[in-house]
């Protein structure tokens, strides 16, 4: 149950402190309340039982695809460079 | 691949099996250098779910299991609270409000859906702040929230507490059952049948409290921990970076699940928790039986909101075994597979639950029921 889906915020009402949320093209609103940091609209945060609980660092998760999408260009190249010889 | 983050690579990018292919891989090379088999807990339920529906235990080289940890609230919830739940939610002036993953748990006289079958009026909820609603609209009607869930689901009752309280909204109760990770961890490596030789630490549990926690595993009991993502990317680098870690002779807290997990976690959410619950001085785990300091309470400033209190003289304390046949807590400990008890898929099945692994979806006899491929 401490399942959570990445999602991305649309509009923020600064009154309320709710944030409405994109889920997979739903639309939610959530509390920002437990926000640890200040997020803005096209963060993504996690969300739980109707509250965001963190902001997903951005330039983190792209970082972790970046690697293996060069390891993937390299496995691939080297894939070519065998059968070429071969 | 662009400089904003998208859907597509958040869900697709950390599921590609060609990632996941190229792990193996390293995996394989890692595990071939080992002296002896190790023995991998995935504490969270979550992670269980990922590596049957992945199938990532069929990819793993022969010496390196997955053991099924205790991390799902709901299947760990000895049968005396959920008849707590039951009887509360059939006093005729109560409307008991909790989440989702409660309806089907079956206490002594039947579960939540039962109760509702005979004229209870329980009202399971997408968040908790629901139940500012429900008592607004039922100002006659005592209402109680029925608390599960372990650090990640904590802050969100201590946010309700807090509104209550801000609000002096008289007609909320409290029933609260919320567990922590670490102290069932230590419990599971106190049993000296234990077989864990490290950890794949918890996703959002761990968002919340931070990897720290985690730090007295590598220090006091010598077993690694890598506090893992959902995805099979996840957790297929977190297996490869523990045992990179016993391969080079080191021992610690390492974080693959590095773009939401910190060290310090969320502290706003941490302290939300401190003001409002204290650590209750034991908690009854089914499958593993008694742990001290697992589990949380209402501190005493807040008792008038608390429904065990309250209701204490119809809330019985005894404690209730699950089914003799049941060995959820071999399972539990590492010493067995849900596919070696007996009543696995006949008399124990997620419609009919004998035992606590079979209750939840996040279950390991649940998750094995549904994806191992073995019925």
């Amino acid at each position: 149950m401490c399942l959570s889906i990445p999602s991305k915020i649309t509009t923020i009402d600064t009154e309320t402190n709710v944030a409405t949320v994109d889920t997979m093209g739903v639309s939610r609103q959530v509390s920002l309340d437990l926000v640890n940091e200040p997020v803005t609209i096209g963060d993504y945060v996690l969300i739980h039982v109707g509250f965001a609980m963190s902001r997903i660092d951005e330039a983190d998760a792209l970082e972790s695809l970046k690697v293996y999408e060069e390891i993937l260009a390299k496995m691939d190249e080297e894939e070519a460079q065998a059968r070429g010889s071969a | 691949m662009n400089d904003k983050l998208t859907d597509k690579d958040l869900f697709e990018g950390f599921r590609d099996p060609k990632v996941v292919g190229y792990l193996k891989e390293e995996i394989d090379k890692e595990a071939a250098k080992l002296d002896k088999p190790l023995r991998l807990m995935e504490v969270c339920g979550g992670h269980t779910h990922t590596i049957m529906k992945y199938g990532l235990n069929q990819i793993m080289p022969k010496n390196i299991t997955f053991i099924h940890g205790p991390g799902c609230p709901v299947c760990v919830m000895p049968k005396e609270r959920i008849d707590h739940a039951y009887i509360l939610s059939m006093q005729p002036d109560v409307i008991l409000v909790t989440l989702g993953d409660m309806i089907k748990v079956p206490g002594s006289n039947g579960s939540l859906q039962d109760a509702r079958s005979k004229g209870a009026d329980v009202r399971f909820v997408y968040s908790p702040m629901d139940t500012l609603g429900i008592a607004a609209d039922n100002p006659k009607k005592k209402i109680i929230f029925f608390a599960i869930g372990f650090e990640t689901t904590t802050p969100m009752t201590a946010a309700l507490i807090k509104q209550v309280e801000n609000l002096k909204i008289k007609n909320i109760f409290f029933h609260i059952n919320h567990i922590t990770v670490p102290e069932p961890m230590r419990a599971l490596l106190a049993d000296p049948a234990c077989q864990i030789d490290g950890f794949i630490g918890p996703s959002h549990v761990s968002v919340i409290t931070g990897s720290k926690i985690y730090e007295p595993f590598p220090a006091e009991y010598g077993k690694p921990v890598v506090v893992a993502g959902f995805e099979p990317v996840d957790v297929m680098q977190s297996v490869l970076m523990l045992v990179k870690q016993v391969n080079e002779g080191r021992c610690a807290v390492e974080t693959e699940y590095t773009r939401s997990v910190t060290r310090e976690g969320n502290t706003t959410a941490q302290n939300m928790i401190d003001h409002y619950l204290r650590k209750r001085s034991h908690f009854r785990w089914r499958g593993i039986g008694d742990i001290p300091e697992s589990a949380l309470e209402l501190r005493p400033e807040f008792e008038h909101l608390d429904a065990e209190k309250i209701y204490a003289d119809i809330l019985p304390t005894e404690s209730i075994d699950d089914h003799k046949l049941c060995i959820c807590g071999d399972i539990l400990k590492g010493l067995a597979k849900p596919n070696d008890c007996k009543v696995f898929g006949t008399a124990c099945k997620p419609s009919s639950p004998l035992g606590s692994c079979m209750v939840s979806s996040e279950g390991a006899c649940s998750a094995y029921y549904k994806y191992g491929n073995l019925l």
